[in-house]
């Protein structure tokens, strides 16, 4: 293939273009030491960002509201994690572009039980000795579905007018069956800490999978409204900010990019892409876009901008200038 | 630098005045690299 | 290589050398190499004369940054990845990381607009492009890969918001990224050693064809 393969050595394809001194080598350790000099005088003036982690814990005791709405919202099986569908369960939330549905099509490899893991399980260690909570919990799990739905619809309406104080959330009274004291308990258990462990290493003693303790954070508003104080927000094009006031992924500014334009900001959308499956749309639509720069030396129009912009001529001036009678080049 | 930037709103567009100045700085070093004039060799041949 | 195929002439040293080698796959190896990459096209002490602007070293500047992003990354996978956020020294060499890579970034995508421009991709140079691209996109799923492996707020951010992209693409089922084992072992392992693998293709390629002519003079089609 013409396009793939020189088809002559470089002494024919050379021949009779003059050649001069040039140092690739000395080129190579100028270029090292310039840019090791240069990245160690930023980094010693402006170090790297190092915002701390959040945890369970923080989330509990700086907003205890949104903490016990998120728990009951796993109970109700109304959280981001638990309609997710693949990889995590089976609740039909899946992206898909019409026919096109990876998403199911690669199934559910990360199983997670969203109400079990994050509030039944957890409140299980904690109602060790604690008969008042175990008797709770069992009330809960022996109760019939329509019964659970009753409770915790009526304590997540409540909780919309919930204050909070001395260490417990208080909502109006009603029949809201034994969450009061589940959610409590978990409460309890998240502000001391108890929670972070537990979600990440109950049952192992090595753990480096996050996944449960992200998942239950993300289902709630803490982290979001954290990382919006920061511009990191899909709809803040934060796929390109860092935080503080540091240089971000500026390389995925178009990838961001159509997170904050049409069809993809769009309830409607067109051809079947909008907002609700904008995360499948945006990878397809990336894919093809990373696939076609591969393939410019093939794609016509975009191969010939080179030719008709003048760029070239600035970089091979020499080429380009008229040639001076003097110094004939020597073979 | 722990304090989160500041940002530069134009239409659509939201960006943080970081990311504006390493973008800003980019297009200034290719304009310079496409006239700033290369140190040549002698024009000696071998 | 062509095998001897009829009997020497009398006066010849005697060909039992040359048989013996015929179906030497080290020979035929070395002979592809002396033909694709002879040492004098991969450290060429001379140039084409239009090889003469600043735009030509933005390629070398991408490769000086990638190794002070894996020095820098050495010593960070070698302390552990725990190291920087308990130490002074180790936030420095955090910080020489981020910094290097920042670098490397601005300075691929200046080499990526430079050959773009030149139509570095004619005379046979199409694949050159293509595996440069490959390299921008592996690039940045290795940049990917470090931010979840930072053990901050970032990480766990971007960790959140960028497992929708993952999962609705279906390789989420495979690339967990709120697994951190999974995504520092990327970052410091495999990621690395592809990046690195691939740039010395691209740089034999190079090498092996030679920086290619300015467009035609008349502006004719760019070949």
């Amino acid at each position: 293939m013409k396009m793939l393969k020189q088809e002559m050595t470089q002494e024919e394809y050379y021949r009779g273009v003059r050649m001069v001194p040039y140092d690739l080598v000395k080129e190579l350790f100028l270029a090292l030491a310039g840019l090791g000099i240069f990245v160690f005088v930023l980094a010693a003036a402006f170090s790297s960002p190092d915002v701390p982690t959040v945890t369970i814990q923080q989330w509990a005791q700086n907003d205890p509201v949104d903490f016990v709405s998120t728990a009951a919202g796993e109970l109700a099986g109304t959280t981001t994690s638990a309609g997710y569908g693949a990889p995590y369960n089976n609740a039909g939330g899946e992206q898909t572009w019409g026919p096109f549905a990876p998403q199911i099509w690669f199934g559910q490899r990360i199983p997670i039980d969203s109400a079990n893991d994050f509030v039944i399980q957890p409140l299980k260690y904690a109602s060790a000795g604690n008969p008042g909570l175990t008797t709770a919990i069992s009330t809960w799990t022996s109760a019939d579905g329509d019964q659970q739905t009753k409770w915790v619809t009526a304590y997540t309406d409540a909780l919309a007018k919930a204050t909070y104080a001395d260490g417990k959330v208080s909502v109006a009274d009603g029949d809201y069956g034994p969450l009061p004291v589940m959610m409590s308990a978990l409460l309890t258990q998240g502000q001391s800490g108890g929670l972070d462990g537990l979600l990440t290493g109950a049952g192992h003693f090595y753990q480096v999978d996050y996944t449960k303790a992200l998942l239950f954070m993300g289902d709630g508003n803490y982290l979001f409204d954290l990382a919006d104080q920061q511009n990191l927000s899909g709809d803040q094009w934060g796929m390109m900010n860092e935080t503080g006031s540091y240089p971000g992924q500026t390389w995925l500014w178009l990838y961001t990019a159509w997170y904050q334009v049409w069809p993809f900001t769009s309830d409607t959308g067109v051809l079947g892409l909008n907002g609700g499956n904008a995360d499948l749309g945006v990878v397809v639509l990336m894919t093809l876009l990373t696939a076609a720069l591969a393939l410019v030396p093939l794609i016509p129009i975009l191969r010939d901008i080179p030719r008709w912009v003048p760029i070239h001529r600035l970089i091979w001036r020499d080429y380009y200038a008229p040639k001076k009678s003097a110094a004939p080049a020597r073979a | 630098m722990d304090t989160p930037a500041q940002y530069f709103d134009w239409g659509f567009i939201h960006i943080s005045y970081p990311n504006l100045l390493v973008i800003g700085l980019m297009l200034v070093l290719f304009a310079i690299a496409l006239v700033a004039p290369f140190p040549h060799k002698s024009d000696r041949d071998v | 290589m062509s095998k001897v195929m009829s009997r020497p002439p009398a006066s010849a040293p005697p060909p039992a050398a040359m048989d013996a080698d015929a179906g030497s796959w080290t020979l035929r190896v070395r002979k592809t190499w002396d033909r694709v990459l002879p040492m004098d096209h991969l450290l060429p002490h001379r140039q084409p004369y239009y090889v003469g602007s600043w735009v030509y070293v933005f390629g070398v500047v991408t490769i000086a940054a990638l190794v002070w992003v894996v020095v820098s990354g050495v010593v960070l996978s070698f302390m552990g990845p725990q190291w920087w956020h308990d130490t002074g020294v180790g936030h420095f060499f955090n910080s020489l990381h981020f910094w290097s890579v920042q670098m490397f970034f601005i300075f691929m995508v200046l080499h990526l607009w430079g050959q773009y421009f030149m139509a570095g991709w004619r005379d046979g140079r199409a694949l050159t492009w293509m595996i440069g691209v490959v390299i921008f996109g592996i690039s940045i799923l290795t940049a990917f890969t470090g931010y979840l492996s930072q053990l901050n707020f970032d990480s766990q951010y971007i960790g959140i918001s960028a497992k929708d992209a993952m999962d609705g693409a279906g390789i989420g089922a495979f690339f967990n990224v709120l697994n951190f084992g999974q995504m520092y072992g990327l970052h410091v392992m495999l990621l690395p050693i592809t990046v690195t693998f691939i740039v010395v293709v691209h740089i034999v390629m190079v090498r092996s064809r030679g920086v290619v002519k300015p467009i035609g003079p008349e502006g004719g089609a760019a070949k």
